[in-house]
């Protein structure tokens, strides 16, 4: 397979924007560039399908690798995929044709510049997931920084420069103490390539500082309490499409990197700071859980259930199961969906109403019938009833945290309930009731595009929550892999203090 | 027998200013004539830079004017940036009637004396270099002889900078005193670390040269001259003299003085951690553009020095593409700054910049793209400048230092990104002109174009750079 298909897939969204960017457009024909970000969005979709056709769940070893001289003598470019990183990519691939469909009356000025920033979100993103190098991965992972700062930005709502500013400069803050530790990584082994420093192994001395490091990147990335309070800012203030892209898949880099490199890199720090991760996901699950229900706003009520979400999943990787990791990565892809659909949900009701106060709302399910309809499956999805794909991966989460304690997961099964509680209470809030607003009687119910929206991501909720196979099968020989590597390499280090 | 084809630019250049100035005096009117004739003698002197063999490794006049790799790479960098520069004010200068005859050749007498800096082996040849380009800078930081803050800024230079060469020039006496001779190669020959003396002599050195490049707690007059001098001026102080200083700071710490490392190392780190912290936290309150690139250049100008610190080939070679990325994005910075312009009135406050991005889509996404860079945001190539940096700083251990620098990366990105928001997410204010000066969107385009796809082939400069080989 000479076909270079990851880097076709990084790089085609970006050729999209530049030719968004350099073509004229006028006025009345604005959506023409719509249609060609769909277009390049929608090919880099089906791209990423024939990835997965292609791919090979038998093996644990990376695939399609593409190993390139980057900076002579001194870093390669390297991406590949597994069976941890090949959902995350179709995962992306999925969420931003939708969003770029979504994009409409909503953003007002610029409708290009937008395109342009939501692609090249995208090529980051997916370069994010494939590459096998600290300093590529470094590169995409700060990289999204600019054109999620813009999107905030210059499309975002009354406090957008706040927000923007709020989220750059805390994950501009974790992100370089990163670095510090990629560079100390690169003159202690003499590479950053990744494969190889599984291989090769990172002397037990200096692994607790550089996890450290690390986590302190992914858990602003992730993100995790207490460095979690940019997110209920820029989902608020963000526009529709940037909160899908911030919730489906933005959150989940941290999550996948906590897998893929503090997991990978780190096994003994790892192992030693896994009360930590505990102590700060239950946290996170019941703390945010409870501030979510106490929101008047919509948005922000469904950016604090994501970092209870995202407790879970922390949770999840560090019980260092097989249960607990597949769970965490079915849990990841799955609220990239339900989040994704919830923000698109709410951007539905916005756009009529420009409100985003749940006492604003009631009632409305004789007038939008369709809506209550798709509301209730993500409502669902959140809470994680059987049939859902929540379901699946929290209960998948919860078998991997009761292997190894038994009071954590007792803990963390009341986040269930606690997710019951305000997923139902708002969608009672808005959905039934008594119509009390006189002016919500003008809404009217979803149009094709948005049924088309929500019922593409309706759809794979429901699927994978009845037959988890195709995700459980793609990942489970890298899972077990990686904790195979994981649990000889702390014997190793055992063996060796005794 | 002294080879004086090796020193052919610099004659050539001493030859053109005589010339200059000869037709300025004799021929009516010739104003742009003579401007565009001293880009044209710049590009002549950098043929014939480029035209003998750059590997060479030759001394001169008893082995105290020196032509090596580093020389002739830095001279070739202070040419391009020198016409560069040129090319872009040169509307600017029309514009603002500041032209006169000396302009350009003064222009080309500091750029000779940058030349002899740079190439000095000799702390004399040194200090004539230093002097040659102080002297044509002090003038130029008045030039726009009408406007108060600009007669300050020269005079303000003029004291400070007269101050500076003053210790520098008894630090070279103190130097002299102790080793029996002025030439580095003899200095390290005839170095006695013992004696407190020498170490006396290089912190005065030290202090000077610190000045010129404005590091912090030297930095004094930076802002002030920045801001007060005319733009085009502004653009050379915040690019040429750096290039040469920062030579002369890697020959005289690596030539002579390179055992006494443990001596000079703890300055440098604290020249460099003050210059990173201050100048990202003075600049968060400036609204004068000028005065802001001033105090980011104090920044940038800790981050190189972070890189002479480590005391490495890997230091010096990152210092070397840290500047050579820095003037590029100043310059492209400057090219933006020189497009705000309505009525032939310049613009350089903050508050100018409101809203840019609804009528100047272009510009503001070249803005957009320099400022992200000056933040050292990936993949633009202000990130690899200060990657480099840190690859080298970090070889050392010294963590210290790396936590510092990057903290402040983040203290810097605020400022940084308030310029973009001002720009993005503004009200808009009335249109600029549009009809700008060839050879000022040319410089716009080249830098803009240099930082935004370094990325993909990185290994372009750090090739030509990992042959500078000092220690």
């Amino acid at each position: 397979m000479n076909f270079p298909i990851l880097s076709s897939l990084i790089l085609l969204p970006t050729i999209g924007a530049l030719f968004i960017f350099f073509s004229k457009t006028n006025k009345t024909k604005y959506q023409s560039s719509k249609y060609v970000a769909l277009f390049v969005s929608f090919a880099n979709f089906l791209l990423s399908l024939y990835l997965w056709f292609l791919f090979d769940t038998t093996t644990y070893e990376f695939q399609f690798v593409e190993n390139q001289e980057w900076i002579r003598g001194f870093i390669n470019y390297k991406v590949g995929v597994d069976g941890i990183s090949i959902l995350f990519i179709i995962l992306t691939t999925l969420i931003a044709p939708l969003c770029i469909i979504s994009v409409n009356a909503t953003i007002k000025k610029n409708l290009k510049g937008f395109l342009v920033a939501i692609l090249l979100m995208e090529t980051l993103m997916i370069g994010v997931f494939c590459s096998l190098d600290l300093v590529v991965f470094y590169l995409f992972f700060e990289g999204g920084l600019i054109p999620m700062f813009l999107i905030i930005g210059i499309w975002g709502g009354e406090k957008r420069v706040y927000s923007a500013f709020k989220f750059f400069l805390y994950t501009l803050l974790g992100s370089v103490l990163m670095l510090i530790a990629i560079i100390s990584i690169y003159w202690m082994t003499g590479t950053t390539d990744v494969t190889e420093l599984y291989e090769i192994g990172i002397n037990a001395k200096y692994q607790n500082l550089l996890w450290l490091a690390f986590f302190s990147s992914f858990a602003v990335k992730t993100p995790m309490w207490p460095v979690h309070t940019w997110l209920p800012d820029a989902h608020v203030e963000a526009p529709t499409a940037g909160s899908v892209l911030l919730a489906a898949i933005l959150l989940k880099m941290g999550g996948y990197a906590f897998i893929r490199f503090s997991l990978g890199l780190f096994p003994i720090a790892s192992d030693y700071f896994v009360p930590l991760i505990y102590f700060l996901s239950l946290v996170a699950i019941v703390y945010t859980s409870l501030v979510a229900l106490m929101q008047e706003d919509m948005k922000k009520l469904i950016a604090y259930s994501s970092v209870a979400h995202m407790g879970f999943v922390t949770l999840g990787i560090f019980t260092i199961t097989q249960q607990g990791i597949e769970g965490s990565i079915f849990q990841m892809i799955s609220h990239g969906l339900v989040s994704a659909a919830l923000f698109l949900c709410v951007g539905v009701v916005y756009e009529r109403m420009h409100t985003r106060l749940i006492n604003r709302y009631g009632g409305i399910v004789t007038i939008m019938p369709k809506y209550a309809i798709v509301f209730m499956i993500f409502t669902l999805g959140a809470i994680g009833l059987p049939g859902t794909s929540g379901f699946v991966g929290e209960f998948l989460i919860l078998i991997g945290t009761f292997k190894k304690s038994f009071l954590v997961a007792t803990i963390a099964s009341s986040g269930i309930i606690f997710a019951a509680a305000y997923m139902l209470w708002l969608y009672r809030r808005i959905i039934f009731g008594e119509l009390i607003h006189e002016d919500l009687k003008k809404m009217i119910d979803l149009n094709q595009s948005e049924i088309f929206i929500l019922w593409s991501l309706a759809i794979p909720i429901l699927f994978i929550g009845f037959y988890p196979e195709p995700i459980i099968n793609t990942v489970e020989i890298s899972v077990n892999n990686l904790i195979e590597m994981f649990n000889s390499n702390l014997q190793i280090n055992l063996a060796k203090n005794n | 027998m002294i080879n004086l084809n090796l020193i052919f630019p610099e004659i050539f250049i001493s030859l053109s200013i005589m010339f200059l100035l000869i037709v300025g005096v004799f021929k009516k009117n010739s104003l742009n004539f003579i401007y565009n004739l001293t880009i044209i003698s710049l590009l002549i002197t950098l043929a014939l830079t480029l035209n003998y063999p750059i590997d060479t490794h030759l001394t001169l006049f008893n082995e105290s004017y020196k032509i090596d790799y580093l020389s002739t790479f830095m001279k070739i960098l202070t040419l391009i940036s020198g016409i560069f520069v040129m090319l872009t004010s040169s509307k600017y200068i029309q514009i603002t009637k500041i032209i006169k005859i000396e302009y350009p050749v003064l222009l080309l007498s500091s750029i000779l004396g940058m030349m002899v800096m740079i190439s000095s082996n000799d702390l004399i040849v040194f200090y004539m270099g230093l002097e040659l380009q102080s002297l044509a800078l002090y003038v130029l930081a008045s030039f726009n002889k009408e406007n108060l803050l600009s007669s300050e800024a020269g005079l303000k230079f003029f004291v400070l900078s007269a101050l500076s060469s003053g210790l520098l020039l008894y630090g070279c006496s103190l130097i002299y005193g102790f080793s029996n001779s002025t030439n580095f190669i003899l200095i390290a020959e005839n170095l006695n670390s013992n004696s407190y003396g020498l170490t006396f002599g290089i912190v005065f050195i030290l202090v000077g040269l610190a000045f010129k490049i404005s590091a912090v707690p030297f930095h004094m007059w930076a802002p002030d001259v920045y801001q007060g001098s005319p733009t085009s001026v502004t653009i050379f102080f915040a690019i040429l003299p750096k290039i040469a200083a920062l030579t002369v700071f890697i020959r005289f710490l690596y030539v002579p003085f390179i055992n006494l490392i443990d001596q000079w190392q703890m300055i440098i780190v604290f020249l460099s951690i003050a210059s990173m912290l201050f100048g990202a936290i003075a600049a968060i309150g400036q609204r004068n553009l000028k005065r802001l690139i001033a105090y980011s250049s104090i920044g940038h100008m800790g981050y190189a020095l972070a890189g002479l610190a480590a005391g490495s080939n890997n230091g010096i070679q990152s210092a070397v593409s840290y500047i050579s990325i820095y003037l590029v994005m100043n310059l492209a910075f400057f090219s933006c700054l020189l497009m705000i312009r309505r009525n032939d009135n310049y613009f350089e406050n903050i508050e100018d910049l409101s809203g840019l991005s609804k009528n100047h889509p272009i510009l503001s996404i070249s803005l957009l793209i320099v400022l992200f860079s000056l933040a050292g945001i990936p993949p633009l190539a202000g990130f690899f400048a200060k990657f480099y940096i840190f690859m080298a700083v970090i070889e050392r251990s010294m963590y210290f230092l790396a936590v510092i620098g990057l903290l402040s990366t983040v203290i810097a990105a605020y400022y940084y990104l308030r310029i973009i928001k001002i720009i993005y997410f503004d009200p808009e204010k009335e249109k600029y002109d549009s009809n700008h000066h060839l050879g000022l969107k040319l410089s716009l385009i080249i830098s803009t174009i240099f930082i935004l796809f370094y990325f993909i082939y990185p290994s372009g400069l750090t090739e030509i750079i990992s042959k500078i080989n000092i220690i």
